[in-house]
């Protein structure tokens, strides 16, 4: 980590090719202390990022799926309800006898709130994602995953969290982070994120890469490949981007494509094992009928 | 650098790229731990810290190569002649000028440094407004001691020696040069700080100018009021039409846990927790596109269009004489031909409010139930027909709310043939509402309100 360089072929050693910007947003992310808020179409390696960079550092990754309804008792911590209940109920005839010799009701009533506490106490706590990274001694990767999926109320609860490292439980305290995680946030834009959030985030945002990248991310990805078979991949891929699709491949599609083709035993492009593998490429129905026709042309285009 | 980072936010600020204090900070933050020496990645570490969106990077990548770039000075090539001091040949009475120096002998960054320093001596960079660039560029000049170089070239002009002469015509090309760079730089400065404040005024003034005015919208402004109307519903849409159907709270439900370990003789397995329905919104709009509202109409179209694009569950209509269901229209055209083919096959008709009542109760009353807002978006001026307030009554009653959105000020209602007063006893909400300021205001009001969250 000591500059965006060092960076750049670190990550590269765990297999993620990096761009310049993607690099200097994580190592400013790192240096300043901040959370790093990832955006970018579906499948252009925001996840992969994290999980990189945690490879990396050689630190855990603890990783936080954000759905609809998603809320602090899912993502922070949850009393273990069921447990609290049944040490009750086991406990009743203990407890009855430890009362039978109390004289009054009042004395009774001051032994019972000794006990209390019992049952709101650490051992009762279970901990979400959130809390096991600020347990975590030597800090690690923390990602949020689709944040754009939660509800407001739960990017509102988010902003102490990202930026003082520190969560409240009103029953036990204030629990400050050990060592402050490095947090990845992504998001696919689904909803705008409020302002609060994004002002205690540094913004990347991935785009799709350029062919030289795109070469260079499969070679990693899918080694053993040839390098002819990659750049007409490569470039097959890229102009399709350019056309009008419902939704056009992003690089995980490369990368898995690429993979198929290689259980396909091809060593170069033509129209029949195009078409017989377009299905991994493009996820609608519709533009696998609107490409199908043009297969051949497009793998005739000369490298851009 | 201090003060060059600061001008910089206010650029990106002019340019809609929000720096809070706190990012200001950060981006100080930044400079300290990278440095200068290495462009792309100050670049990049900047635009990290202070850009916060795709829209924001482009906008800052924009406003970063505009603010630090330089371009190359297109000063007067020296003279021939190598060791020839061009100035010699100049008038020597009173002092020598040194940017009469720069010009003669073309040294392209003096020139340059020296514009900056002028240029922050004359404040060009508090430029407001597009007027003020000639002005400005008067005063940077003279900064840099225009005075001079035309007392100068006006001597040299009266001299008789013919080198002399030749001398005070390349000084005065030099001189048109200087002038068209600071020109150049002036622009550049107004397109840092101000071309976005002017273009945010003309939105204003947009929002806030009537739809039924004389003379309706200059078709000038059309495009700019499409893209308001597109980003108004989208940021209405953005706050209401997210699913919101079950979420949980996170708290034991005590009394059904309990019912639930009667089973196991008091022991709790089944653990209960609190949960809360929330319904998505439901809305039926039904728009006039008659004559009196015509000027209105293609505005209130393009708010349905974007609206059905964004919220799931709506029912769009239009009416002038009958009333047809346009969903389909919606869905399928983009939006200019969506609005001209609605228009085409019910515009401009002669209102019939009773008629399109008749006709919605007919065929469309089933899609009302009590989650469904009803949304109507007319003049209710119906050529004194039968205004059949009891099917209006009929559709109140069905329908969660009923809110009736009138282009007339509010003075207006119930002159002429206009029923609006009657109409208004059944409806929950009615306003006036002839900008789409009030517009977007009225259908927040309704989607906080009549939506259940």
């Amino acid at each position: 980590m000591a500059s965006v360089d060092a960076l750049i072929q670190g990550l590269e050693s765990v297999g993620y090719i990096a761009s310049r910007r993607i690099a200097t947003s994580l190592f400013m992310a790192v240096n300043l202390q901040k959370p790093i808020l990832v955006e970018g179409s579906a499948g252009v390696g925001k996840t992969e990022l994290a999980l990189s960079t945690a490879a990396l550092l050689g630190l855990p990754l603890i990783r936080m799926q954000c759905y609809e309804g998603l809320d602090e008792s899912k993502a922070l911590y949850e009393w273990k309800y069921g447990k609290q209940l049944l040490y009750t109920q086991i406990l009743k005839d203990r407890m009855g006898a430890s009362l039978a010799d109390a004289p009054d009701m009042d004395a009774a009533m001051v032994r019972l709130h000794g006990m209390g506490d019992l049952f709101f106490s650490e051992p009762f706590l279970e901990p979400r994602p959130l809390m096991k990274a600020l347990q975590e001694d030597d800090g690690c990767v923390l990602l949020i995953d689709e944040i754009d999926k939660s509800d407001e109320a739960f990017e509102a609860f988010l902003l102490e969290v990202l930026s003082a490292y520190q969560v409240s439980i009103p029953e036990i305290g204030v629990l400050k982070a050990k060592t402050p995680p490095i947090v990845f946030l992504t998001s696919n834009n689904v909803r705008d994120l409020g302002d609060a959030l994004k002002r205690r985030c540094l913004h990347l945002h991935i785009p799709l890469p350029d062919a030289a990248l795109e070469r260079r991310i499969v070679a990693s990805r899918v080694p053993g490949i040839e390098a002819d078979l990659v750049g007409q991949l490569v470039s097959f891929v890229q102009s399709l981007r350019t056309l009008d699709l419902r939704k056009s491949p992003s690089i995980s599609e490369t990368v898995d494509w690429a993979r198929a083709l290689i259980l396909l035993n091809a060593d170069s492009l033509d129209t029949e094992v195009v078409r017989d593998s377009l299905n991994v490429l493009l996820k609608f129905e519709q533009d696998i009928v609107a490409i199908e026709p043009q297969i051949a042309e497009l793998i005739r285009k000369p490298l851009a | 650098m201090q003060g060059a980072l600061e001008d910089f936010f206010r650029a990106l600020r002019a340019s809609d790229v929000r720096v809070s204090p706190a990012e200001a900070i950060d981006a100080h933050r930044t400079v300290a731990k990278v440095g200068f020496a290495d462009r792309e990645l100050f670049k990049d570490a900047l635009c990290a810290t202070l850009a916060k969106t795709a829209d924001e990077v482009d906008r800052f990548d924009r406003t970063f190569d505009t603010f630090f770039t330089r371009e190359a000075f297109m000063a007067a090539p020296p003279p021939e002649d190598g060791d020839h001091d061009p100035t010699q040949d100049l008038p020597q009475d009173g002092e020598p000028s040194e940017l009469a120096r720069m010009l003669m002998t073309g040294d392209a960054s003096a020139l340059a440094q020296a514009m900056e320093e002028a240029a922050e001596r004359a404040q060009v960079s508090q430029i407001r407004l597009s007027t003020q660039r000639s002005r400005l560029t008067r005063k940077l000049l003279e900064e840099m001691g225009l005075a001079e170089i035309e007392r100068i070239i006006a001597a040299a002009r009266r001299l008789d020696d013919p080198r002399g002469q030749a001398a005070g015509e390349r000084l005065d090309a030099a001189r048109q040069a200087l002038a068209k760079e600071a020109s150049a730089y002036v622009e550049r400065q107004h397109e840092l700080y101000a071309s976005e404040s002017g273009r945010n005024l003309r939105e204003d003034l947009l929002a806030r100018k009537a739809l039924n005015s004389d003379g309706g919208i200059d078709p000038v402004d059309l495009a700019m009021m499409q893209t308001l109307v597109k980003r108004m519903a989208k940021r209405l849409a953005d706050r209401y039409s997210r699913r919101r159907n079950v979420a949980w709270t996170g708290h034991l439900d005590v009394r059904r846990t309990l019912r639930k370990s009667m089973g196991y003789g008091g022991m709790p397995f089944d653990i209960v927790f609190k949960t809360k329905k929330i319904d998505k919104p439901s809305i039926v709009a039904i728009c006039d596109v008659s004559k009196s509202v015509a000027a209105a109409a293609q505005f209130l179209l393009t708010f349905l269009y974007s609206l059905n694009e964004v919220v799931d569950r709506m029912e769009a209509f239009a009416f002038s004489g009958r009333m047809i269901s346009v969903n389909a229209l919606l869905d399928e055209h983009k939006v200019e031909t969506a609005i001209l083919e609605v228009l085409k096959q019910i515009g401009f008709q002669q209102t019939d409010y009773g008629r399109s009542l008749e006709d919605f109760c007919e065929q469309h009353l089933d899609q009302l139930d009590r989650h469904t807002t009803v949304i109507f978006l007319g003049d209710a001026r119906s050529n004194y027909a039968d205004p059949r307030l009891d099917l209006l009554a009929t559709i109140q009653k069905r329908s969660r709310a009923l809110i009736w959105l009138n282009p007339e000020p509010e003075s207006y209602w119930g002159q002429g043939d206009s029923v609006m007063h009657r109409y208004q006893r059944f409806c929950h909400v009615a306003k006036p509402c002839n900008t789409l300021g009030q517009l977007e205001r009225i259908i927040e009001d309704v989607l906080r309100t009549y939506i259940p969250h």
